[in-house]
Order: structure tokens, then C-alpha cells, then sequence
């Protein structure tokens, strides 16, 4: 009787520990659901939007410009941030806002990118702390789900 | 983790495909001398560590490319492994000469 006990406890810790590594895994290398706040990426992505982001690109190398990407906050590594990426290492970019009278330029460097908010006007990104190294990006955001009145779920691919 | 200086093992911000293992100098807030980098004396920024090899001169380190971010940490180094001769704990302990001029805390 206590062996049959013993048995089944072992048999569920297995499935647990086997379900929680496959879980990992794709939470780590595949992707997972995102919820964004934040009026930074306004209009692409509104506050309290629900979007899908994969991890794939990233192990990959493959992260293009223009492309909307999860990355580990450089000054608080705990938070993520949402942002464009506006230039890949070796792009000349426009390092001063939109409203200033002279314009500065400069260039990413060797292992970074430079990253920046749809909303301009209301985004601290790159050009508040420069750019951001590579190896922070964790996802890029592919698809976004967005809830119609009717109650129907459907996905816009981005 | 403040207070624990050690060795870490961190992606490198210049070759994201590259992990490199370094000493953690001095943490967020902390004002620290340099040796070879672009600006004498650099206070480092919230979120980010100075880390330096143990071979001064002879290291690609934040003497090189600056405060490294906290997020790109990866690991920290105990033991040494392999070659069987080099066995050892990796000692947490931070060289005199590099002590921070001032620490966040003070």
C-alpha cells in the first residue's frame, strides 16, 4: 500500500520536473504571450496590449531593422522594454529628439543596437541612454492579438 | 547582489556570441578610478558593474568598453575544473588597489 503511494508520488514528481523543463525550454528558445504597457509605442502598440513574442531570431542572430523587440531594461535588469530597432551595429543614426534645432549623428557600435519608441514624443529610449548591447534583446514581437467588441480573438501579423 | 565581489561570467557587449569571465570591481553608484579607459574617473551608472581581468593591460574589460549592464550577466565562476592541477575555489576578493573611491553606501 505505502509502496503504491510512494510509486504514484515519484511517477508525478517525474511528469512535473519533465512538463516544467519542456515549459522552460519553450518559454526560453520558442516564445511566449507579452503584455505591453506604456505609451511609448503608440499607435503600433497601445497600452495593456497583448502580444505574441518569439525568441527564435534572437539565438539566431537574425534581428533586422525595423523590427519590434523584447529587450532587458539596461538600467534596471528586472524590467523589460519594448521598443523598435532603429539601427544594427556600424548604422549611422540621428542621436538628438525631433524638436531640437541642430541635428547630431553618430554611429552603433560593434555588438549593439540602437532601439526607439514609435511615440516620440512620449519614449525614453536610446536616445536617453544610447545604444543598447545585443545580447540583452530576448524576443521579437511577431504578432499582436487584439480583442474585437464582438468577442472574437483575432491576430494581426506584423 | 551587493557586497559580493566576484568572478563572473558575463556576455561580452561587443561580440554578443562571446562569454566572458572577468572580476566584479565595483557595483551601481560606486566611484571608481580607471585604467586606460576614455574618462579618468567614472561613477557607474544605476543597473550597470565595472568588471576588470585579473591581468591589467593584458585584458579586454570595462576599461575597455565601459560599465556593462546588469542584464548581461550570465553566471559567476566558483571552482576551477580542468586541467586537474588548476583545482581550485575561485577566491571572492576584491585587489586593495582597486578598491572603489567611494562606495554607494557611504
Amino acid at each position: 500500500m505505502f509502496r503504491n503511494v510512494l510509486g504514484k508520488t515519484f511517477r508525478f514528481l517525474g511528469y512535473t520536473v519533465q512538463y516544467g523543463c519542456i515549459a522552460h525550454c519553450a518559454f526560453e528558445y520558442l516564445g511566449g504571450i507579452v503584455v505591453c504597457s506604456g505609451p511609448s509605442m503608440e499607435p503600433t502598440i497601445q497600452n495593456s496590449d497583448i502580444v505574441f513574442s518569439e525568441n527564435l531570431s534572437r539565438h539566431l542572430y537574425c534581428i533586422r531593422k525595423g523590427d519590434i523587440v523584447i529587450v532587458k531594461s539596461p538600467n534596471d535588469p528586472k524590467s523589460n522594454i519594448c521598443k523598435r530597432v532603429i539601427g544594427l551595429e556600424g548604422d549611422k543614426v540621428c542621436t538628438s529628439n525631433p524638436s531640437d534645432f541642430l541635428k547630431s549623428h553618430s554611429y552603433v557600435p560593434k555588438g549593439h543596437v540602437w532601439l526607439e519608441g514609435d511615440n516620440l514624443r512620449n519614449s525614453t529610449d536610446s536616445r536617453c541612454y544610447g545604444p543598447v548591447p545585443y545580447g540583452l534583446i530576448r524576443g521579437r514581437i511577431c504578432f499582436k492579438v487584439s480583442l474585437m467588441l464582438s468577442s472574437n480573438c483575432t491576430c494581426q501579423k506584423r | 547582489t551587493k557586497g559580493v565581489l566576484c568572478q563572473n561570467s558575463v556576455e561580452s557587449p561587443r561580440n554578443p556570441e562571446q562569454k566572458i569571465i572577468k572580476r566584479v570591481i565595483a557595483l551601481e553608484g560606486d566611484i571608481i578610478k580607471t585604467i586606460g579607459y576614455k574618462k579618468k574617473y567614472v561613477k557607474i551608472p544605476h543597473g550597470h558593474i565595472w568588471v576588470e581581468g585579473d591581468h591589467h593591460g593584458h585584458s579586454f574589460d570595462s576599461n575597455a568598453f565601459g560599465p556593462v549592464s546588469l542584464g548581461l550577466l550570465h553566471a559567476r565562476a566558483t571552482h576551477i575544473l580542468w586541467p586537474p592541477q588548476r583545482w581550485q575555489k575561485l577566491q571572492s576578493m576584491l585587489p586593495p588597489e582597486r578598491k572603489p573611491l567611494q562606495r554607494e553606501q557611504e
